[in-house]
């Protein structure tokens, strides 16, 4: 991490409110470089002022979070992506995370959580939510190879989890933190973000349909 | 029947025990090897709740041993004059029967106290040896003596169809006097064994539904006193607390709903039963409950019973714990069924809960024990609790 130096962060909510509020609760690490409230100004003003963590909402007009997240991305793929929603709807997670988002958290979460999510986020780490974990395991737990109609298209690097990630992912759905997981499963908490971090990359790159059409599915619930 | 050995085995194997007796019953009948094979199956399966079978037991009883020879020898001697004198269709039963006898003996003479008393209560039903529950003593010397009678006249005739050229008629007419002879005597004993199996059982029911109304009561009433007890600073809490409370009893004692009991036309599936539980704890605790399920499966009693549990675990994890946020986790495997409730508060000492504090041992362990199946609680104390919950699905649709 850049040691010494705060790190910057735009915030994208069309909730004034929330945004004060978010800006009041982050810690000393972080500062914030600047605000939008809707999808054009927000893509705008992060290509002006390229922060480290873009604190970007689901739920916004005109594509949300995942409309900032894809036309960012494309031009400036070294700006790091957090989303925050007060909905836990599986489409919406899963899309924000698909479009680029390194991590998802609740808008619940605490002050101090969340400035150390944005520092994770921007170490390059990924930042699973216990609901988030819990949606994964969801959606990678049918056996995807015994689909006929996946099996063509079936990568094994990308369309299913390795042991090691479902126990991580396990964890962090009970809602142990990433220190807790580490000590649970005696590995290093760098070995724990490193397997999130893999899950995370499957989660993005994995062509397995059966994803959206989980997630799709768990809507109509 | 009479050890228990067909509901043993049916335990065991998933077998209906009723086939099992009849299969027993048949070979009894065929040849008398069922006999002997239900006496030997007697000896080797350990009663439920005991460790060791009555056969190990045994073996370190020479006494009974020896016993169980002799009588063996002289039984099957026995048998062999009869053969001798003619009775060729005895000669078929000398094994079954002397095995069949010398195990008998054997179990006498090694069972436990706890099958020795239920020994003692059926034999002593008996009418040849005790005295039938509601018939006089005469009444049973004149039942057993006619039926002696009628038996020895039946197996007359079956001696004298053997020995003319009589027809296959008179034979089975003969073979069914003596049934009639043995239904004479034995039918009241038969009939107070199964009027004795079917009190049993129901006694087992309702001790088990009184364990199911205890947990329910503890869950419902006896958490909200201890709520009560905690904000007895606020009168306008208190009055809240009491009447939800009294809305509950009411609708429990009335109208057939118990507290929490995830009335079935509404939960069908275990996720909205989670939900249930969510919403419930959070609005009576003012916690807030993160839940997250991985799969889903329609609702069964076992997993109700898994659900209560679980709620138990995170209202007391909302009341005593401290942590304004409680973990839910449940995850659907083809096999089981885990939930995790987890807090980061105080933690406590789960050797140092007094004995009087039933949530832990009713309405959790003893409750998921019920249904067949865990419950583990970790907890170290300024770092919080977890509890753990499995519940195998053993007709799970794979």
């Amino acid at each position: 991490m850049s040691a010494g130096r705060r790190l910057r962060v735009f915030l994208v909510d069309d909730h004034r409110l929330f945004r004060s509020g978010v800006r009041a609760e982050l810690g000393p690490e972080v500062e914030v470089v600047g605000e939008a409230d809707e999808v054009a100004a927000a893509i705008e003003l992060i290509g002006e002022r390229l922060p480290d963590v873009v604190l970007v909402d689901v739920h916004m007009p005109d594509g949300g979070g995942q409309a900032v997240i894809e036309a960012v991305g494309r031009l400036h793929p070294e700006v790091r992506f957090l989303a925050l929603s007060v909905s836990d709807a599986a489409e919406d997670v899963i899309g924000v995370i698909r479009a680029g988002a390194r991590g998802y958290v609740t808008k619940t979460i605490s002050g101090p959580e969340l400035t150390g999510a944005i520092v994770r986020v921007a170490d390059g780490d990924a930042v699973f939510s216990p609901r988030l974990a819990g949606f994964v395991l969801d959606a990678f737990a049918a056996d995807p190879a015994s689909a006929p109609e996946a099996a063509v298209t079936f990568d094994p690097e990308l369309d299913q989890l390795t042991g090691r990630e479902r126990e991580v992912l396990r964890l962090i759905a009970r809602g142990y933190a990433y220190k807790e997981v580490a000590t649970e499963l005696s590995i290093s908490v760098k070995t724990v973000e490193s397997h999130v971090s893999a899950v995370l990359r499957k989660l993005q790159l994995s062509s397995r349909h059966q994803l959206t059409r989980w997630a799709t599915e768990r809507r109509l619930l | 029947m009479a050890g228990g050995v067909a509901g043993g085995l049916s335990a065991r194997f998933g077998i209906d025990a009723n086939i099992i007796r009849l299969v027993f019953a048949v070979l009894a009948i065929g040849d008398g090897s069922g006999f002997a094979l239900y006496v030997l199956a007697w000896l080797v399966v350990p009663r439920q709740g005991e460790t060791t079978s009555i056969g190990r037991r045994a073996l370190a009883d020479r006494r009974a041993l020896a016993l169980a020879l002799a009588f063996a020898t002289v039984l099957g001697a026995a048998l062999l004059a009869l053969d001798a004198l003619g009775l060729g269709f005895v000669a078929g039963l000398i094994w079954p029967a002397s095995l069949g006898a010398a195990g008998l003996v054997v179990v006498w003479q090694a069972a436990s106290e706890d099958e020795l008393a239920y020994l003692r209560q059926v034999v002593g039903q008996a009418p040849v040896i005790g005295q039938t529950e509601g018939f006089s003593k005469r009444a049973t010397v004149g039942r057993v003596f006619v039926g002696v009678v009628v038996a020895a006249a039946g197996l007359v005739g079956l001696v004298a169809t053997r020995h003319t050229t009589g027809s296959t008629l008179e034979a089975l007419g003969s073979a069914g006097v003596v049934v009639v002879g043995l239904l004479v005597m034995f039918g009241p004993w038969w009939l107070g064994l199964a009027r004795d199996l079917a009190v049993e059982r129901r006694q087992r029911v309702r001790t088990e539904e009184r364990a199911d109304m205890a947990a329910t009561i503890h869950d419902s009433v006896l958490q909200t006193l201890a709520l009560i007890q905690r904000s007895s600073d606020d009168p306008r809490e208190v009055t809240r607390l009491a009447r939800a409370q009294e809305r509950e009893l009411r609708a429990w004692l009335f109208e057939g709903r118990p507290p929490g009991s995830f009335d079935a036309a509404l939960v069908t599936t275990l996720a909205q039963g989670v939900a249930v539980v969510e919403s419930e704890v959070e609005e009576s605790h003012g916690v807030a409950l993160e839940s997250v399920v991985v799969g889903d499966c329609p609702m069964t009693d076992e997993l109700r019973a898994l659900l209560a549990a679980g709620r138990e675990a995170a209202v007391n994890a909302a009341a005593w714990s401290g942590a304004a946020t409680v973990s839910v986790y449940l995850e659907v495997e083809p096999a089981r069924v885990s939930m995790f409730v987890r807090d980061r508060g105080q933690g406590f000492d789960p050797g140092a809960v007094s004995a009087d504090r039933r949530g832990i041992s009713d309405s959790i362990r003893a409750r998921m024990a019920r249904h067949g199946g865990t419950a583990d609680i970790r907890s170290v104390p300024g770092q919080g609790t977890e509890v753990e919950l499995v519940m195998p699905r053993p007709d799970a649709d794979r």
